[in-house]
C-alpha cells in the first residue's frame, strides 16, 4: 500500500467531512449570533434556560446526543417528520443529518466566543452611533459587528474543528455510510475495525492533522490581520 | 428655533425636575457634578426615557409621556459629542466624519465636510485611525462627527471635561467659531464657569436636580442667590467687548467694552476679534477715592447699584460703571467701614490676571 495516495473512499471521506463542516459552520452562524445577541443582551425570563439548553451538547455524552437528534429529527420525530413534510428536508441517514449533528456540536464553542466579544464591546459606541441617525440594525451591521468579528471568527474556527472531529453524535443519528454519512473520523474508525486497516487510518490522520493547523493558521492569520485594522484603543 | 423642555425623572435616589425653554444659541446647562445636568441633556437626545415630561423642538414633539410619544434616539436628528469621543476605532477619520452622513435624510444638506474640516482644522488627520489622535484630536473629530449628521440641535455633555487645561484652550477657540459660524443651536453642559462664560448665550443654573435661574449669561453668573459656597466663589460679571489694540511687547491686548477699557494680558488675539471676558467677583475690590500707586491696570470708575448681604457675612456689590456692570464681593465690614450705598460713586480695581478672554 502506498502512504502518498489516497484511495477513492478516502477522498470522498475527506471532501464529505469538508463540506459537512462548512455547512454545519455556515448553517449555525447566524444562529449562534442570535443566540449570543439574546445571552449577553437579552433581559428575559428564561435566559439561564437557553443558557442551559445552548451549552448542553458541550457537557451530554455525544452519544446521547445524537440520541436525542434521531428521536427529534428522525423520519418519525416530531421535528423530522415536519421538515420532510413541509420543506422536503430529510436528515435521518443524509450528509444533511450529518451537518446537523456537526452544528448542533459546535455550537456551544461558536456562541460562547461570540458572546464573549458582544459582552465586551463598549455599548457607548453604539449610543453614539444612533445619536448619529443609525437604527439599532445599522448599528448591528456598521459598528457592533465589524467590532465583533474577530470573535465570531474565532468561534467559526472553533467550531469548524469541532466538527472536523465529531464522531458519537454523528454516527449514533446518521450511522457509518460511506459516501453519505462516512466523515474523517467514522473512516479512521472503520479502518482500525479491519485488519490492515492501520496504514490508511495513518494516511487520514495525517490529512486530519494538516486539515486543523491549516484552520488555526487561518485564524492566527485572519485574528492577526483584524488586529492591525481594528486597532482598539 | 425653539426647544422647550420638561422633564421629571427618578434615577434611584434622585430626582430631576427640570424644564428650559431655548430659541436658539448656546444654551448651557451650568451645575455642580450630581446637579442632574447630563440626566437632562441624555433625556433631551433620547438616551433616556423620562418618566414624565414633554420636549418639542419647533412643534416637532419628540416626547410626550401623557400622550405616549417617544421618537428614538436615532429618528431626533440631535447631535451629541459626549465627554469621551467614542470615536468608531474600526473606522479612519474620514469614516467617523462620514458616518453620521449616511443617515442624514435626503435633501437635508449637511454642512459641507471641507467646511467643518477647517472649521475644526482636523484636514491632516483624515487617514489615521482614532487610536492615534491626542485627547483634543479626538474630541475635534467627535465634534466634527455630530456636525456632519446634519443635526438639529447640538447636544454637548462636558466636551473639555476629559481634557487637560492645555487640550481645552486648543479646543475652546473651535467652539467659539461653531457658535459664531454656524446656525445649529447648542445645548452645552458644564460644571466650569470660565467655559460657560465664554460660549453660552444663556444660561440655565441646575441644582440638585432642580432649575433654579435662567437667563442671559451676565444676569445668571452675576447672581448673589446662588447660595452654595461654590457657586458663590464662581460668580461674576460676563462682559462682552472687542479686541481694539494689542501690545506686543506686554503681551496685553486692550479690550474696548460698552463704554470702559479694560488690559487683559493675552497673545494671539486680533484686533477687531469680538470676545468675552468673565471677571470673578472676588478678584474686584472697591474704594472710594481713586486709588494712586497699585499695581492694578484697571479702574473703573461707577456708582454703586444694589448690595446683598449674604449668610456667610459676605457682600456682593453691583456696580455700574457706564454701561457695563461688575460685582465685587467683599466682606460686611468693609461695606461699613466705607459706608457704601446705593447710589455712592466708587473706584472697582480689577487685577489685571483676572480678566482672560481664553
Amino acid at each position: 500500500m502506498d502512504w502518498f495516495t489516497l484511495s477513492e473512499e478516502e477522498w470522498t471521506a475527506i471532501r464529505l467531512s469538508l463540506l459537512v463542516s462548512t455547512v454545519a459552520v455556515a448553517a449555525s452562524l447566524p444562529f449562534g449570533i442570535l443566540a449570543a445577541l439574546a445571552l449577553s443582551r437579552g433581559r428575559f425570563w428564561g435566559k439561564s434556560i437557553l443558557n442551559g439548553i445552548v451549552h448542553l451538547p458541550l457537557i451530554l455524552p455525544p452519544v446521547v446526543t445524537g440520541f436525542l437528534l434521531l428521536i427529534l429529527f428522525g423520519r418519525k420525530g416530531p421535528i423530522g417528520a415536519f421538515l420532510d413534510q413541509h420543506f422536503g428536508i430529510v436528515f435521518s441517514f443524509r450528509w444533511t443529518g450529518a451537518a446537523l449533528a456537526c452544528a448542533v456540536m459546535g455550537f456551544p464553542l461558536l456562541v460562547r466566543s461570540i458572546r464573549l466579544s458582544l459582552d465586551a464591546v463598549d455599548r457607548k459606541l453604539e449610543d453614539a452611533a444612533g445619536t448619529l441617525g443609525a437604527n439599532p440594525a445599522w448599528v448591528f451591521l456598521t459598528v457592533t459587528f465589524p467590532l465583533i468579528l474577530p470573535g465570531v471568527i474565532a468561534g467559526m474556527i472553533l467550531s469548524f474543528a469541532k466538527a472536523m472531529g465529531e464522531f458519537g453524535a454523528t454516527i449514533t443519528f446518521v450511522s457509518n455510510i460511506p459516501g453519505e454519512t462516512q466523515t474523517l473520523s467514522a473512516a479512521i474508525y472503520t479502518f482500525t475495525q479491519v485488519p490492515g486497516g492501520d496504514v490508511g487510518a495513518m494516511r487520514l490522520t495525517i490529512v486530519a492533522i494538516v486539515i486543523s493547523m491549516a484552520a488555526l493558521l487561518a485564524s492566527e492569520f485572519m485574528a492577526h490581520a483584524l488586529g492591525k485594522k481594528v486597532n482598539f484603543e | 428655533m425653539t426647544l422647550l423642555v420638561d422633564v421629571r425623572h427618578r434615577l434611584g435616589a434622585f430626582r430631576l425636575e427640570a424644564g428650559f425653554a431655548s430659541d436658539g444659541g448656546v444654551t448651557a446647562l451650568f451645575g455642580r457634578s450630581g446637579s442632574g445636568k447630563t440626566s437632562l441633556i441624555r433625556a433631551i437626545a433620547g438616551l433616556i426615557r423620562p418618566d414624565e415630561g414633554r420636549i418639542v423642538l419647533d412643534g416637532d414633539v419628540l416626547v410626550d409621556t401623557r400622550r405616549d410619544i417617544f421618537v428614538p434616539k436615532h429618528r431626533r436628528r440631535f447631535g451629541y459629542v459626549f465627554q469621551e469621543a467614542r470615536l468608531f476605532p474600526h473606522f479612519t477619520v474620514r469614516g467617523n466624519l462620514s458616518y453620521g452622513r449616511w443617515f442624514a435624510p435626503r435633501g437635508e444638506v449637511p454642512d459641507s465636510q471641507d467646511r467643518v474640516v477647517e472649521l475644526l482644522g482636523i484636514g491632516h488627520l483624515l487617514d489615521r485611525r482614532p487610536a492615534n489622535l491626542s485627547g483634543g484630536e479626538r474630541q475635534r473629530v467627535a465634534i466634527g462627527r455630530a456636525l456632519l449628521s446634519a443635526p438639529r440641535l447640538l447636544l454637548m455633555d462636558e466636551p473639555l471635561a476629559a481634557l487637560d487645561e492645555e487640550r481645552k484652550a486648543e479646543i475652546l477657540p473651535y467652539l467659539e467659531r461653531l457658535r459664531d459660524e454656524t446656525k445649529v443651536p447648542i445645548v452645552y453642559v458644564s460644571h466650569a464657569v470660565h467655559e460657560v462664560a465664554r460660549l453660552a448665550d444663556r444660561v440655565v443654573l441646575m441644582r440638585d436636580g432642580l432649575v433654579v435661574a435662567t437667563g442671559p449669561v451676565s444676569d445668571v453668573l452675576s447672581a448673589p442667590t446662588l447660595n452654595s459656597g461654590m457657586d458663590r466663589r464662581e460668580m461674576g460679571s460676563v462682559l462682552s467687548g472687542v479686541i481694539a489694540s494689542f501690545d506686543p511687547p506686554h503681551r496685553l491686548a486692550t479690550v474696548q467694552l460698552k463704554s470702559n477699557v479694560l488690559h487683559v494680558p493675552n497673545s494671539d488675539v486680533a484686533e477687531g476679534a469680538p470676545v468675552r471676558v468673565h471677571i470673578p467677583a472676588r478678584d474686584v475690590m472697591l474704594a472710594i477715592e481713586r486709588p494712586a500707586g497699585l499695581s492694578a491696570l484697571n479702574i473703573l470708575d461707577g456708582r454703586i447699584e444694589t448690595i446683598v448681604a449674604d449668610s456667610d457675612g459676605m457682600v456682593t456689590v453691583r456696580v455700574a460703571c457706564g454701561g457695563d456692570v461688575v460685582h465685587a464681593r467683599i466682606t460686611g465690614l468693609s461695606t461699613e467701614r466705607l459706608d457704601l450705598q446705593p447710589g455712592k460713586p466708587v473706584f472697582a480695581v480689577i487685577k489685571t490676571v483676572a480678566l482672560d478672554p481664553r
